[in-house]
């Protein structure tokens, strides 16, 4: 006899509903074989058909390797393959690399869409109307997070790419052969999908620490050849820039942080991507060495050119949500000071606390700013979606100062309007602009205008560029649409801020 | 008819070269802070592209984009099948000062002179108000500077052309590697400018992405005397403007010496001295100079801009 039988009275009252041990399970543990069947499983299909995925469910999946996503289409070929229909696609973006997504469309395979953003000949075929039987939802970073928390989206099944992860599904971003670096979007994936399967190109040695996406989230684990191309994360919208507008443009909103009134020991900043807010750092380094300041913190997506300010002791520590290239991903297995964050804690307003909303300085680009500083950064001038929402409105919220930065014209077309195509930012929101031609400075904020005039920079009003752009381009005639709507863009907090429609052909 | 402003009293760091065929460029480049920006008819545009260039550049001088901004235009040389079509181009639409290449002598320059004031009457400018800026690219051009310089009344600078010089004196021109080719020509222009009274710029620096070599060549060229240089990209301008700006110190003790000047001047003594030193004409010649200097280039001092 066990020493454990006969020791527990069954039938007394204070026992009611509890259950008596009935011995030790069979351990899963002691039979390697037993123990990797349990979560590693031989394919996608397999992941698939144990994840119970249906029709009309919801998929998710993150954009870390952003043009080099290799996932979201091998995944879509399986389910297909599987006879599995009308799914919403939910991933935290999609790129020119996923036009292929039109074809599941048509197909029937994928029925609804929520996404930060779209590039390429998806964007402009769903723009184009016909195509997508809802529209699509349009997030912001932390405006998905919001809406798994709020339960409105909450995916079936999140498939997620990683280079490596263990047995049990620890994984991060910086070991194995293709690292995306941060996983800060796809840790909100894990926290709400009801099943997670892990993809990934190794299985390591448990433990694979420091874990980023935990085992005790993880489900299903798939070794697939490839995940992503890391070297395709920094295509497109993060590139780094020689061209003379942008480093201008740079220059002059390097001079906006340094006279704005947050350049202060201890500051924190957010550059976010695009040629001109990327060059920012590097110019903002020599500001900070010359001025003896440095920054506490910087966040959101990390470029190589923070990481080198952090290496140089300018800024004390790297929250990083997504890295924009190689060096950045690299850096979080080196640099103790460079962790990651999630999109929830990064910037989600139904979160207990969102960094953005700690954040000094924030420099955001932008398609299309009209006479009351409200931004697009969806649609372009044809009226077709080209870009994404990203961290705009969240960090716009947050930051104490916000520098949009952006050419005043784009071949021809200037990007300072009556009224943007698309409303993604609230123009309270906005302090200052900053282009080639001037910068000027929201009259909500007098403030900031005059402290950058007390600087000796040249302040402008946003009416005075609109007219320079008008003389130089004429005035453009609008972009035709039909009444169909394309695309629902969702503020941070859930709420509808403008519609999308389709772009008459 | 419209008023010139004189060049004498703009800084005079930075000529930016723009191709006349790059019409994108022609709308936008004037963001960039040059000193003068230049729209090149001559080496940059193709001869297929000659009509094209020029038309653009005729409509680019009468935008409004470029009103109020002196705009010096590059024509082709006299012996081309260019040079009028282009010089009437220009002139008709207002250009500020004409960049003649391939000075050889006075001759051209009182020839240049002349054509100005045919054109100037034919289309209502205020005759003698196009300036000329002569570009010196052969040994006879350098031996002639002087004279070139001291042409016209018309003229406002000289500047020195490196490649087609280096050709004519049997050697190559490679700006990384040596300067000392150049040293003579340098020297020449820079003396018959400052006998006229007029500007000097310094060849062009190719190698856009070679900041340190510029920068090197820019610390020769403004020790030697000049008051700026031709560059072929925006990226240039900065670094240039940058090195040229006086130091606040230097800012400073030019504030003293012109103080001391009026000062002296207040109590009609002749001599001015300055921590015990003496301080002649020249010296407070180079004070106002350097304190020009210090406005354009936005230095501060103690107690903010002056």
């Amino acid at each position: 006899m066990s020493g454990w039988q006969g020791r527990v009275p069954t039938d007394a009252v204070e026992l009611a509903g509890l259950v008596p041990f009935a011995g030790p399970a069979p351990s899963t543990q002691a039979d390697k074989d037993a123990r990797r069947a349990r979560k590693v499983v031989g394919s996608l299909t397999e992941a698939i058909s144990r994840s119970g995925l249906g029709d009309g469910d919801t998929i998710s999946f993150h954009h870390h390797f952003r043009e080099g996503d290799l996932l979201i289409l091998q995944v879509l070929a399986e389910v297909e393959a599987l006879g599995i229909r009308g799914l919403t696609l939910a991933s935290s973006s999609l790129n020119a690399c996923h036009g292929d997504v039109v074809g599941y469309i048509e197909r029937g395979v994928v029925s609804r869409i929520y996404t930060s953003g779209m590039r390429g000949t998806l964007a402009a075929r769903i723009s184009r109307g016909g195509l997508l039987p809802h529209p699509v939802q349009v997030h912001s970073h932390g405006g998905r997070a919001a809406l798994m928390a709020s339960g409105e989206l909450r995916p079936k099944v999140a498939f997620l790419g990683v280079s490596a992860c263990d047995e049990f599904g620890n994984a991060n971003g910086t070991s194995g052969a293709s690292r995306c670096g941060s996983l800060g979007y796809a840790l909100v994936d894990a926290m709400f999908a009801e099943t997670v399967v892990l993809v990934t190109e190794q299985v390591v040695a448990f433990p694979n620490t420091p874990a980023v996406i935990r085992q005790n989230r993880v489900d299903l684990i798939v070794v697939v050849e490839r995940v992503g191309d890391p070297s395709r994360i920094n295509v497109g919208a993060t590139r780094t820039t020689t061209n003379p507008r942008d480093l201008l443009v740079a220059r002059r909103a390097t001079d906006v942080v340094e006279h704005g009134g947050f350049f202060v020991d201890g500051f924190s900043i957010q550059t976010g991507s695009g040629g001109a807010a990327t060059a920012v750092t590097d110019y903002l380094g020599e500001r900070m060495e010359r001025r003896g300041v440095k920054a506490g913190w910087a966040l959101g997506g990390i470029t190589g050119s923070m990481v080198a300010l952090h290496e140089r002791g300018l800024v004390g520590r790297l929250l990083d949500v997504q890295s924009f290239d190689l060096v950045a991903a690299s850096s979080l297995e080196r640099n103790p000071g460079h962790t990651i964050v999630s999109a929830s804690e990064y910037a989600s307003p139904a979160a207990k606390a969102a960094c953005v909303d700690e954040l000094d300085v924030v420099i955001l680009s932008a398609l299309e700013i009209d006479l009351d500083y409200n931004v697009n950064v969806l649609t372009g001038s044809d009226g077709l979606m080209m870009g994404a929402s990203g961290g705009h409105c969240d960090t716009a919220a947050g930051a104490k100062l916000v520098v949009v930065v952006a050419p005043l014209i784009r071949t021809r077309i200037p990007t300072i309007v009556e009224r943007v195509t698309t409303l993604i930012t609230p123009g309270s929101n906005v302090d200052v602009l900053v282009t080639d031609y001037g910068v000027c400075v929201n009259p909500r904020r007098p403030a900031v205008a005059e402290r950058l005039a007390a600087a000796g920079i040249k302040v402008t009003t946003i009416e005075a560029l609109f007219a320079r752009a008008l003389e130089i381009c004429g005035r453009p005639r609008a972009v035709e649409t039909t009444d169909e709507i394309v695309g629902v863009v969702r503020y941070r907090d859930g709420s509808v801020i403008d519609v999308v429609r389709a772009v008459a052909s | 008819m419209k008023a010139k402003k004189s060049p004498a009293e703009r800084p005079s760091r930075s000529m930016l070269f723009v191709p006349g065929s790059n019409a994108a460029w022609l709308s936008t480049v004037q963001v960039y802070g040059a000193d003068y920006v230049m729209f090149d008819l001559e080496d940059s545009v193709s001869v297929r592209e000659k009509d094209t260039a020029r038309l653009l550049v005729h409509e680019a001088l009468k935008s409004p984009v470029w009103a109020g901004v002196p705009v010096v235009v590059r024509v082709n040389a006299i012996n081309t099948p260019f040079f009028r079509d282009d010089l009437e181009a220009v002139v008709s639409a207002g250009v500020a000062i004409v960049r003649l290449p391939m000075v050889t002598d006075a001759q051209m320059i009182r020839h240049l002179d002349a054509e100005l004031g045919v054109l100037e009457g034919k289309y209502g400018s205020v005759p003698g108000t196009t300036r000329i800026l002569a570009a010196v690219e052969s040994a006879s051009g350098v031996v002639n500077a002087v004279a070139i310089a001291t042409a016209s009344p018309r003229m406002m600078g000289i500047a020195l052309a490196a490649y087609d010089y280096a050709m004519d004196m049997h050697t190559t021109h490679d700006a990384a590697a040596d300067e000392s080719q150049l040293f003579f020509a340098r020297c020449a222009i820079l003396h018959a400018a400052r006998v006229a009274k007029i500007h000097c710029y310094d060849v062009i620096y190719a190698d856009v992405n070679d900041t340190e070599g510029f920068l090197r060549e820019v610390a020769v060229i403004k020790k030697l005397g000049f008051d700026g240089k031709s560059l072929v990209n925006p990226r240039q301008i900065e670094p240039l403007h940058n090195a040229f700006a006086p130091t606040p110190e230097e800012v400073e003790r030019a504030h003293r010496v012109v103080a001391a000047a009026v000062e002296a001047e207040k109590v009609g003594m002749g001599v001015v001295a300055l921590d015990g030193k003496m301080i002649d004409a020249p010296i407070i010649a180079a004070a106002h100079r350097t304190i020009r200097l210090a406005q354009v280039s936005g230095v501060q001092v103690a107690g903010g801009v002056r």
